[in-house]
This record gives structure tokens, C-alpha cells and sequence, in this order.
């Protein structure tokens, strides 16, 4: 499939030595517990299972979702350090094997 | 006539790829579940238990350098903001329950030595209760809850 934009809108911002990242992916995290109203049978689960930010190439969090997320998760997460221009790399794993990333340059004083 | 023979033969394939699209949208492919991905914590019917599975303990400590941040009551139970931060010193990890809920862990966060305690989501709720942050730190488990209303419930179809 041609990528021509990422499932994942990214933000990372400096100040005060500390660096805060906003991720807003786009997913349909189902449950498995909704029903499909015609067909009277469940929806299967599909949803987002783990989330890794990664700093420099170093992991700074590894976050683990269940289908009680909300469609379309927010993440907000901070780490000390980062600096003007350096990248800051989010990527998701799905329960059916499915995965996106996207860097950004964080955004700090120069 | 040839032409009208061509239109249709077009019509019948367009419908046909169709079905197939569908047929494959609706495949359910194989759960891989990932080796750091929780499954006993995330499939635990009880607070008690998903507990016990993320920290493997059942011994936790109510703190107030916990907070909490969710609104006391949300209308909409599909989308409601959590913020969850904490003061301890060396937390390691982060998880946010929803003790409604048929499945009550909904997010775990692990942390890494420069990450700063504090981190945000937006979860579903199916009704009101508390939502539960537990806190990692060293050996022990600290806990926290808010009590968030929610008018109409976010996990029904």
C-alpha cells in the first residue's frame, strides 16, 4: 500500500530540558465485545497492543493498550533531555499484526 | 451489441470485486500476540486480578503523590481523557484500569530511566466507577482512584 501519509500525527516539544510528545494515531480499536447489528455476531478485536517511543534510538516507553482505548488513541508522554532538531520515533503494534511509525523533529530553543 | 455485452460483462466483474473486497474485510486473521503485551493482566475480568497479573502482587499501597487526571463526569464514555502522573521516586511502570469495565486493564505503561511519570490517554467506559492508576516503583505498587460519572457508556454497540 503506498504510504503517502502516516496513521500517526506526532508532536514533540522541548522546554525546560524536558522533552513531551503528543502521538495521535488513527485506529478503529475494536473490543470484540460491539456487535455487528445485522449479522447479531461480534465485531473481532482489532486494536492497537503496543506503542514504543523511542528517543535517539533508545526506547523511553513501551506502552501496552487493550481494546479499552479509545478509536483513534491519544498518547502524551514526557522524557528528560531532547534537544532542537533531534528525532523522536513512535510506532504501533496491532493485535491482527498490523503496525505504522513516524518520526518528528522535536521542537525546542535553538 | 457488442457494446452492451461490454457493459455488462463491466457491471458483473465491478459487483463481483466487490464481494471478494468484502470477503476479505471480514477475514479474521490470527491473534500474534506479542511476548511484552500482558495477555493475563489485559484479560482479567477483576481489578483484584489484573493487579495481581501486571505486578504480580496483590499487596498495594493507597498514595496520594498520585494524581489523577479525568473529569468527574464524562459524557461520552467512548472518549474519556485520563492524565495519570506521579511524584514517587523511580517509577517503572504506569497502568490505568477502568474497574467497570468487562476487561478493567486498559493501558500499562513502562517507563524508561528519563522518562518522566506522567502520561495521558483517552479510554472507554462503559459506565461510571473508578478509574484506577497503579504506579510501579522499585518492588512496591501504589495506588490511586477517581471516581468518573459517565451519561452514556462507551463500549456498546
Amino acid at each position: 500500500m503506498a504510504k503517502a501519509k502516516s496513521s500517526i500525527k506526532l508532536r514533540a516539544k522541548e522546554k525546560n530540558g524536558v522533552t513531551t510528545v503528543k502521538a495521535l494515531m488513527s485506529h478503529p480499536m475494536e473490543t470484540g465485545q460491539r456487535k455487528n447489528k445485522k449479522t447479531g455476531e461480534n465485531i473481532p478485536e482489532h486494536f492497537i497492543q503496543e506503542v514504543v517511543g523511542e528517543y535517539n534510538g533508545k526506547v523511553v516507553i513501551t506502552t501496552s493498550w487493550s481494546g479499552g482505548v479509545s478509536k483513534d488513541p491519544y498518547l502524551s508522554f514526557s522524557f528528560k533531555g531532547g534537544a532542537n532538531g533531534e528525532m523522536v520515533k513512535v510506532s504501533w503494534t496491532d493485535n491482527k499484526g498490523g503496525s505504522d511509525s513516524n518520526e518528528v523533529k522535536i521542537k525546542g530553543k535553538k | 451489441m457488442i457494446d452492451v455485452k461490454r457493459r455488462v460483462f463491466l457491471k458483473g466483474s465491478a459487483a463481483a470485486g466487490a464481494v471478494v473486497a468484502a470477503a476479505g474485510a471480514g477475514l479474521i486473521a490470527p491473534q500474534a500476540v506479542l511476548a511484552e503485551w500482558n495477555e493475563a493482566a489485559f484479560r482479567s475480568k477483576t481489578v483484584a486480578d489484573a493487579i495481581k497479573a501486571q505486578t504480580g502482587t496483590d499487596a498495594t499501597e493507597e498514595s496520594a503523590d498520585i494524581k489523577i487526571k479525568a473529569p468527574e463526569i464524562a459524557e461520552n464514555g467512548a472518549v474519556v481523557p485520563v492524565s495519570v502522573s506521579s511524584s514517587i521516586a523511580g517509577v517503572t511502570a504506569i497502568s490505568i484500569l477502568a474497574a467497570s469495565n468487562p476487561s478493567p486493564m486498559v493501558a500499562s505503561f513502562a517507563l524508561g530511566e528519563s522518562t518522566v511519570a506522567d502520561v495521558s490517554t483517552r479510554i472507554k467506559m462503559g459506565k461510571t466507577g473508578d478509574v484506577i492508576a497503579l504506579v510501579q516503583a522499585g518492588d512496591k505498587v501504589y495506588t490511586a482512584k477517581k471516581e468518573v460519572k459517565v451519561t452514556i457508556g462507551g463500549c456498546g454497540g
